[in-house]
């Protein structure tokens, strides 16, 4: 089977505190620190355990410049045979639309059996993954945490409302967008990462893939974020302060009024 | 601006109730009440409660329709809708399964899980959307020029529970065309019950990535311990998908909603997934983080490091 996986390079939440610039109009983002998209680590670990079971290629790929070398690396280090970088001044600025329109690109110089995205990524939106498929016509299913191989179709479970899963039969190809806890990714060490420092990560441009610059990046983007903000906040909780005794008494209080203790 | 459609999700033939919020958020764009879409087999009783809350209201019946399948339901809607049209969701399961997709097929701008409208200038429809996890927001402007998919964070609008709309319902079904696809619906499985049932403990100690180590978890077990029967620890969802515990003890929209007395969220964030399985009780946030959007939503707020500070709380209560 071959197998593309579609990562993304974002801040990473864990490592970074998130403060506004002195101009009030973005995120600080001097020193943050970028790791690969939790959701996509997902997405290339199921891609290298069905690869595992019936043979086949995962490739990553991703959108970005020279700084997405890392965390593509780090998903080759996985276990992905291949890197592929989509890069072009034409690209910056894309919106979810423009990103499902350069991957496209990249999805038809291949011949891939099965397209995988994290379910989301750092902005929340969700959107790269359905576009995608409806942008190549082929099915699509979102939030999968399970995935059964079968003869030129796939049995595969969504997770919906209240813990329940969704299972649907497939047809291949399909793009699918993989949620968190499908598998457990594989922990990757500084050995296994120079391993792979020198296998080449091959780049292609608007041009190689015959994408109209217009369509894509900043030109394209028929939805634009204008700043960032941090909302005013509402009344919010009541702080307890003091020594760890002093809030640990004034807990143990509260706990006992409202029936806890 | 096209017109405005809001796609309504319905299960066991009742409406889903973020119906009665997409008719405020359609308002919110312009000025007027939306066209609501119901699609399923069978469907007169649901169509008959959208128009309850809507004015117009289209039904889309056929047998295909009968499972909400994304990818039959998205060939129905971009055959009933025109080109050009707002089409509103609520932000779920379903709209991240359909809603891409669909404005592909429509030629639409798409943005999902916004939080607030600022109105329509020129063709820009203005939007509020979150990143971090809340930490911070982002103004957004959306082309409508050619229309837009919108999915809507549940919540974000007030719900009206008028029910006086005496709206008319017309039968679009001749109109949903090919609905064959190369997906289908096989079945819902339900979670497996586990041999904890957090929804019916007094008290949850509820445990999110804070705890930071497998090893950690005896901690939140340990005051549970000095706590008494009526407590149970639960979780967020980083600790299930980590496999330290089980999906049984997991508060969310994709795990279980819970009503307790107390609820003590340890080490939590506070997404909106996540929020949105607490239906009632004290919240008690403790964390590390003193921008954590959790302390918004709590009652009573504690700036500590869970790891030194449940060890602390145990040892007090073991004391009394």
């Amino acid at each position: 089977m071959e197998i593309l996986v579609c990562v993304k390079r974002v801040p990473d939440s864990a490592e970074n505190e998130i403060e506004m610039n002195s101009e009030g109009n973005d995120i600080e983002r001097d020193d943050l620190v970028y790791s690969v998209n939790e959701w996509d680590n997902y997405a290339v670990e199921e891609a290298i355990q069905i690869v595992d079971k019936v043979g086949g290629t995962v490739t990553v790929v991703t959108v970005g410049d020279e700084d997405c070398d890392e965390i593509l690396r780090r998903e080759m280090a996985m276990g992905a045979e291949k890197g592929l970088l989509l890069n072009d001044d034409a690209f910056a600025g894309s919106d979810c639309k423009g990103i499902a329109t350069i991957l496209k690109g990249a999805v038809q110089k291949g011949n891939y059996d099965l397209v995988l995205t994290g379910a989301q990524a750092d902005e929340g939106a969700g959107a790269v993954g359905g576009m995608l498929a409806a942008m190549l016509d082929l099915p699509y299913a979102s939030l999968v945490n399970k995935i059964e191989l079968g003869e030129g179709k796939l049995t595969i479970g969504r997770e919906i409302e209240g813990g329940n899963r969704e299972m649907n039969e497939i047809t291949l190809p399909c793009v699918l967008s993989i949620q968190t806890g499908i598998n457990e990714p594989r922990y990757v060490g500084i050995r296994g990462i120079r391993k792979v420092s020198g296998v080449e990560i091959p780049e292609l441009s608007a041009a190689d893939m015959g994408i109209d610059a217009a369509s894509v990046g900043e030109a394209g983007a028929g939805v634009k974020k204008v700043d960032y903000f941090v909302p005013e906040k509402g009344e919010g909780a009541e702080m307890l302060e003091g020594s760890t005794d002093e809030i640990i008494a004034k807990l143990i209080e509260i706990l006992k009024a409202n029936g806890g203790l | 601006m096209g017109q405005v459609f809001a796609y309504l999700v319905h299960r066991d033939g009742v409406l889903d109730d973020a119906a009665m919020e997409l008719i405020n958020a359609a308002k919110a764009i312009s000025g007027d009440a939306a066209t609501a879409i119901v699609t399923g087999s069978g469907i007169d009783a649901v169509a008959t409660a959208a128009a309850a809350i809507f004015p117009n209201v289209i039904k889309v019946d056929n047998a295909a329709l009968a499972y909400p399948n994304a990818e039959v339901v998205r060939k129905a809607l971009a055959n009933v809708i025109p080109a050009g049209s707002i089409v509103l969701f609520a932000h779920n399961t379903f709209s991240m399964d359909c809603a891409p997709g669909l404005s592909i097929k429509l030629g639409a701008s798409f943005v999902s899980d916004i939080v607030g409208i600022d109105g329509v200038e020129g063709s820009a429809l203005k939007v509020i959307r979150q990143e971090f996890g809340g930490e911070v927001s982002t103004h957004v402007n959306v082309d409508i020029a050619g229309g837009a998919v919108v999915a809507v964070r549940p919540g974000t609008f007030t719900a009206d529970e008028s029910k006086s709309a005496g709206g008319t319902v017309t039968d679009k079904s001749a109109d949903a065309g090919d609905l064959s696809a190369n997906r289908k619906f096989i079945e819902i499985v339900e979670p497996e019950a586990g041999d904890v049932d957090i929804t019916k403990a007094d008290v949850l100690i509820s445990i999110g990535r804070g705890i930071e180590d497998e090893e950690n978890i005896e901690l939140a077990m340990n005051l549970k311990e000095a706590m008494g029967n009526a407590a149970e620890v639960s979780c967020s969802r980083p600790i299930v998908d980590a496999k330290w515990l089980e999906p049984a003890r997991q508060v969310g929209t994709s795990g279980c909603t819970v009503k307790p007395k107390v609820y003590m969220a340890c080490g939590i964030s506070g997404s909106f997934q996540h929020l949105g399985g607490i239906k009632g009780g004290l919240i008690i946030a403790i964390n590390k983080n003193p921008n954590a959007p959790i302390f918004q939503a709590a009652s009573v707020g504690i700036v500590a490091n869970i790891i030194e500070f449940l060890p602390a709380l145990t040892e007090k209560i073991e004391e009394m």
